[in-house]
């Protein structure tokens, strides 16, 4: 019974494809698992947008939409009927197909990273061996999306935002990589599923996971701060801060268009969520051993929640970063700090099993937080100006 | 130590989050139109004119005088005056406005026409939801819609009408006295005057 | 599955075809990260995932972005006013079919030269990072030396720069 409920959905698709012939059964199967997941996460989409809505308002000492039904649940019906309905301006001097693909290229690649994804026992649409690069790649592709969407646009501000938000993209690009190869490392493996049923076993019941031993803490604090620089959310969202640049490399957008960007964003923020929850969270892994009968995909999809209500949280509490701010941060800090995980890392693994390693580990990447913090983030005394003319 | 700011202020974030269900404090929004502030008694926003006891034409302070027609700085009071008189709160006959309106389109709510008013007539309303879908006269307020009762007056600035009508109680107070007074002192040469040609009468 | 190579083999030739032909520079640009994809896939059709993945990473989220970079910030966003066929044409073609010409001879000898399989290797990333220690190292330690020398050289530039303001 507890089995069934788990996969529940798996069954139900066997169940499905029994009703057609064998040499249908795996094109329609995987037609099948594309529809649910394009139905799923906007759905869970519209449920992040109102729940940042509400959420920041609650902190910010107000409610948040209320009026269109019970709570403002209808909002984001309303939001997306209001998109629909707006009319699509695309200036006469911007370069009319680069401006429609931009949108578009930005969906589909930030779909293709739900492909690889645990979400349940036996719940991933393709279990490949290389699954943590392919997550990657697609999510590297997305800044070729934001920067054609800006440099499309012919307009200053656009481009100055596409150009400093492709900066901000690449500069954490790089620890984000750094702090999941520390996983990749430990595990012996790319391969998500693998990663998630090491860490599907408990000690005391207690679970493995990843983000429970001091390198893994590490790494998820790095994955976040890389991953909310990677998804422009703030305090890392100078590009398309609406005080800062209009609306950056989405001035131009309205209508459709920029509801697909915010789709974009809000589902590639659900994926990075879905990454860190596979590799620090245990995945579908309940996190006691007794509680092994709730089903798997639940412990998934609230974990991913729970990201997102921290994401929403770190927006309430942070001021916006300024551009050199950020990538300071990101040079000087949090890439050295990942570099230092992964010799930690390797540090454990060389050390026996024990309380040693434990205390070894832990202090190194204390000490190594202190003294990054002291070195790297010192700001510098300013002096007399000094001034360059244009030539 | 590097990031504890962040911490602490994720704790005040959470803080408020989680007191904003608990606590008025932490959730301060009013939800107009459901719930309204009250206003405090300074609130002004368009004039009234005040009439005492029940009856609005009988009691009207105003006497139609034009000094807040003249003082009124974007001009939007339009005063006629009328052909006879009635008696006002001492008893005096006064003339009063047979028209009196006031646009409060153009009324920009300086109060300079109750500061000049000698009578008390015209006092600052708190009526603000005044909107209105007539774009040609919705706005122009003629003599019988500015005139509210003095017990509205009190009940919108209490302190102000107190006052008022206390002064207002010792003018007549002070003009019954001089009345009686004169009345006595007509009485009593009437009386002089009536008893002279009675003692002359008397002597003769 | 040969419609599937053909239909790739399209893509990738048209879009560099169309990085060559176009004016807008920039357009030249995204077609050419057209071509990368289509030689991406290809890769992955060849059952190469972490090739074909790392193509993307590399070539499309890096690469491109450069290229593009590269144009934005010297004066190349302009469209040219003369045509994009440039005056020394000939011996641009000359050059490429030489290089064309080495690159056949270079693959179709070593096609002798592998062992006979008739199986598919499985060429797993654990497989690959066992290669990269062990029988490559030499290779990988040169490409580590010479990106750190192309990173130190990239700051020096730009602090040689920030120098000459002072």
């Amino acid at each position: 019974m507890i089995e069934k409920a788990d996969q529940i959905f798996v069954i139900l698709l066997h169940w499905i494809l029994s009703f057609l012939p064998a040499a249908w059964q795996p094109y329609v199967g995987v037609f099948i698992c594309v529809a649910t997941i394009i139905c799923v996460f906007p759905a869970l989409f519209a449920i992040a947008v109102l729940l940042e809505r509400k959420g920041l308002g609650r902190m910010q000492n107000r409610f948040g939409p209320n009026r269109v039904g019970p709570l403002g649940i209808f909002q984001p019906v309303a939001d997306g009927l209001k998109s629909l309905t707006k009319e699509d301006i695309v200036p006469t001097s911007a370069d009319a197909v680069v401006h429609f693909l931009a949108p578009v290229f930005l969906v589909v690649i930030v779909f293709m990273g739900y492909a690889v994804l645990p979400m349940g026992r036996n719940m991933t649409l393709v279990n490949m061996d290389a699954g943590l690069l392919f997550f990657f790649a697609m999510s590297a592709s997305t800044e070729l999306s934001v920067f054609m969407a800006g440099w499309s646009s012919r307009n200053k501000y656009s481009l100055l935002g596409a150009m400093r938000a492709v900066a901000q993209m690449i500069s954490y690009e790089v620890p984000l990589l750094l702090s999941s190869l520390v996983i990749v490392m430990m595990t012996g493996s790319m391969n998500l599923g693998r990663i998630v049923d090491a860490q599907n076993q408990y000690s005391w019941g207690l679970p493995h996971w990843y983000i429970f031993t001091p390198w893994g803490f590490a790494a998820f604090l790095l994955y976040a701060i890389a991953t909310t620089a990677e998804s422009n959310r703030s305090p890392f969202d100078l590009p398309e801060g609406e005080s800062e640049l209009v609306a950056g490399y989405f001035t131009e957008y309205s209508g459709f268009k920029f509801a697909l960007f915010f789709l974009g964003e809000y589902v590639g923020m659900l994926s990075v969520s879905g990454l860190g929850t596979t590799l620090f969270l245990g995945g579908w892994s309940a996190p006691f051993s007794f509680l092994g009968w709730v089903p798997s995909w639940i412990w998934f999809f609230g974990k991913v929640m729970m990201s997102i209500c921290v994401f929403i949280w770190l927006r309430g509490t942070l001021p916006r970063m300024r551009q050199d701010q950020l990538m300071n941060f990101a040079w000087k800090f949090v890439l050295p700090l990942s570099l230092l995980n992964l010799m930690v890392a390797a540090l454990w693994r060389f050390m026996g099993e024990g309380l040693l390693r434990w205390g070894v580990c832990s202090a190194i990447l204390v000490v190594a937080y202190v003294v990054m913090a002291r070195v790297g983030m010192s700001r510098e005394q300013f002096g007399p100006r000094s001034y360059r003319y244009a030539e | 130590m590097f990031g504890e700011g962040l911490l602490k202020g994720l704790a005040e974030t959470a803080r408020n989050f989680a007191g904003s269900f608990v606590s008025a404090e932490r959730l301060t929004t009013v939800q107009y139109p459901e719930e309204r502030l009250a206003p405090i008694e300074g609130t002004r926003d368009f004039p009234f004119l005040v009439y005492d006891g029940a009856d609005w034409e009988a009691g009207l302070r105003c006497v139609a005088c034009q000094i807040c027609e003249k003082e009124c700085p974007p001009k939007c009071i339009y005063i006629e005056k009328s052909v006879d008189k009635k008696p006002d709160y001492t008893g005096k006959p006064q003339i009063y406005p047979a028209r009196f309106d006031i646009d409060i389109s153009v009324c920009m709510s300086c109060q300079i026409c109750v500061e000049v008013c000698p009578f008390e007539a015209i006092k600052m309303d708190t009526e603000f939801e005044l909107s209105t879908t007539d774009r040609f006269g919705g706005l122009l307020y003629d003599r019988k819609e500015l005139a509210k009762s003095n017990e509205h007056y009190h009940k919108i600035h209490p302190t102000e009408a107190a006052e008022v009508d206390a002064r207002l109680a010792e003018e007549k107070a002070k003009a019954e006295a001089k009345a009686k007074a004169a009345a006595e002192a007509a009485a009593a040469k009437a009386a002089a005057t009536a008893a002279k040609p009675a003692g002359g009468e008397s002597k003769a | 599955m040969t419609i599937v190579f053909y239909l790739l083999a399209a893509i990738t030739v048209a879009g560099a075809l169309a990085a060559m032909l176009l004016k807008n520079t920039v357009h030249c640009a995204l077609a050419l990260t057209v071509a990368f994809a289509g030689l991406a896939i290809q890769f992955l059709e060849l059952d190469a995932q972490f090739a074909g993945f790392a193509q993307i990473l590399v070539y499309i989220g890096a690469v491109a972005i450069l290229v593009v970079f590269a144009i934005l910030l010297t004066r190349g966003s302009e469209t040219p006013s003369e045509g994009v066929f440039s005056k020394t044409w000939l011996a641009g073609l000359a050059v490429a079919a030489a290089v064309f010409a080495v690159l056949g001879w270079a693959v179709l000898n070593s096609a002798s030269a592998l062992p006979g399989e008739t199986a598919k290797p499985v060429v797993s990333v654990l497989e690959i990072g066992n290669a990269l220690m062990d029988r490559y190292v030499l290779p990988l330690e040169i490409v580590a030396v010479l990106l750190t020398s192309a990173l130190i050289g990239a700051v020096i530039v730009a602090r040689h720069e920030k120098g000459s303001a002072k």
